[in-house]
């Protein structure tokens, strides 16, 4: 993967490895002890992060929908193909980590209460986007389906993200913003949690552009092959 | 005060927490990795493949060595 990479993306990479280790670090060593949860309260930190960039990319995701749509361009096809897998990933992960954080707090691994399970239908949702374009073979109608369904999919991230603060009780704690509901966990963030946390943000932000970047260029490469596919058997 | 509850020890979930956050984001970027280094191999065996045929014949042929003719005069009685 290191032949003719550019070199703005090796140093991406690097910063992105080093940002990580320095969110890690922050998160296990500095950060204060919560005293109700423990230290299974570390992991708050790259739960909530994975679950932004994972909704970023969601989000992300409709763009190049919208464009490749008007425009036909299969490069927006592969950009928008980029966000949704790297998303996926990162959102599972913060389902897994929240499952986690949840067996200390909530005394069970999963509670099926409107975060977690708008969360869970969200990821589904996108699972099925790539079995949706791996039973299609023909490119552009599998873009075609790709991108309307994306653009589907993505209204189930804002309703994701207001559920906690549409409904009058759940379990899950709002950290941003205000809530009508009343959670069982109450989080009293100290102003150290808080910077930590948007430092975590901020770096996970920073390794998803840099998966992102690494996905397109794989992309590119696939496209390639698929043409000299197509050129040898003519 | 007298009720306060000590803060439980949960440090296992945050191990395991950091552990599978870690392998799954290991395991996707060798993914990535795996997924590019296959594809060059298949783009440059493609590539070998949609040489002309005439170039390719040019490189694996190699210059022929003039080959020594034995003729009756040279043979000994």
């Amino acid at each position: 993967m290191q032949q003719n990479k550019p070199l703005a993306l090796r140093i991406l990479d690097g910063i992105s490895i080093l940002l990580i280790g320095i969110t890690t670090y922050l998160a296990l060593f500095v950060a204060p002890t919560e005293v109700t949860m423990g230290a299974v309260q570390r992991v708050f930190y790259i739960h909530v992060s994975t679950a932004w960039v994972g909704m970023l990319g969601f989000i992300a995701a409709v763009i190049p929908s919208i464009i490749y749509l008007r425009t036909k361009d299969m490069k927006w096809d592969r950009i928008e193909v980029a966000a949704v897998e790297i998303s996926s990933v990162f959102f599972f992960l913060a389902i897994v980590l929240g499952s986690i954080w949840a067996r200390p707090a909530w005394n069970a691994w999963w509670k099926w209460e409107a975060r977690l399970t708008t969360a869970a239908i969200a990821e589904l949702l996108y699972f099925a986007y790539f079995m949706l374009r791996a039973g299609i073979d023909h490119p552009e109608r599998r873009a075609n389906f790709g991108a309307v369904y994306a653009l589907i999919a993505s209204v189930s991230i804002p309703i994701t993200f207001m559920s906690i603060r549409w409904v009058d009780r759940t379990l899950h704690p709002v950290v941003f913003g205000v809530s009508k509901a009343t959670s069982e966990i109450e989080m009293a963030m100290t102003f150290d949690m808080v910077k930590i946390l948007l430092f975590a943000i901020f770096a996970f932000s920073i390794v998803f552009i840099d998966l992102f970047w690494n996905r397109i260029r794989l992309g590119d490469l696939q496209d390639k092959v698929e043409q000299l596919k197509l050129k040898v058997t003519s | 005060m007298f009720f306060q509850e000590a803060t439980p020890d949960t440090s296992g979930y945050m191990i395991a927490g950091y552990a599978i956050a870690f392998i799954i984001m290991g395991i996707y970027v060798t993914s990535l990795y795996l997924r590019y280094r296959n594809l060059n191999r298949d783009r440059a065996m493609l590539e070998e493949l949609d040489k002309p045929v005439s170039e390719v014949e040019a490189t694996e042929t190699k210059p022929k060595k003039p080959v020594k003719t034995v003729t009756k005069k040279g043979r000994k009685k």
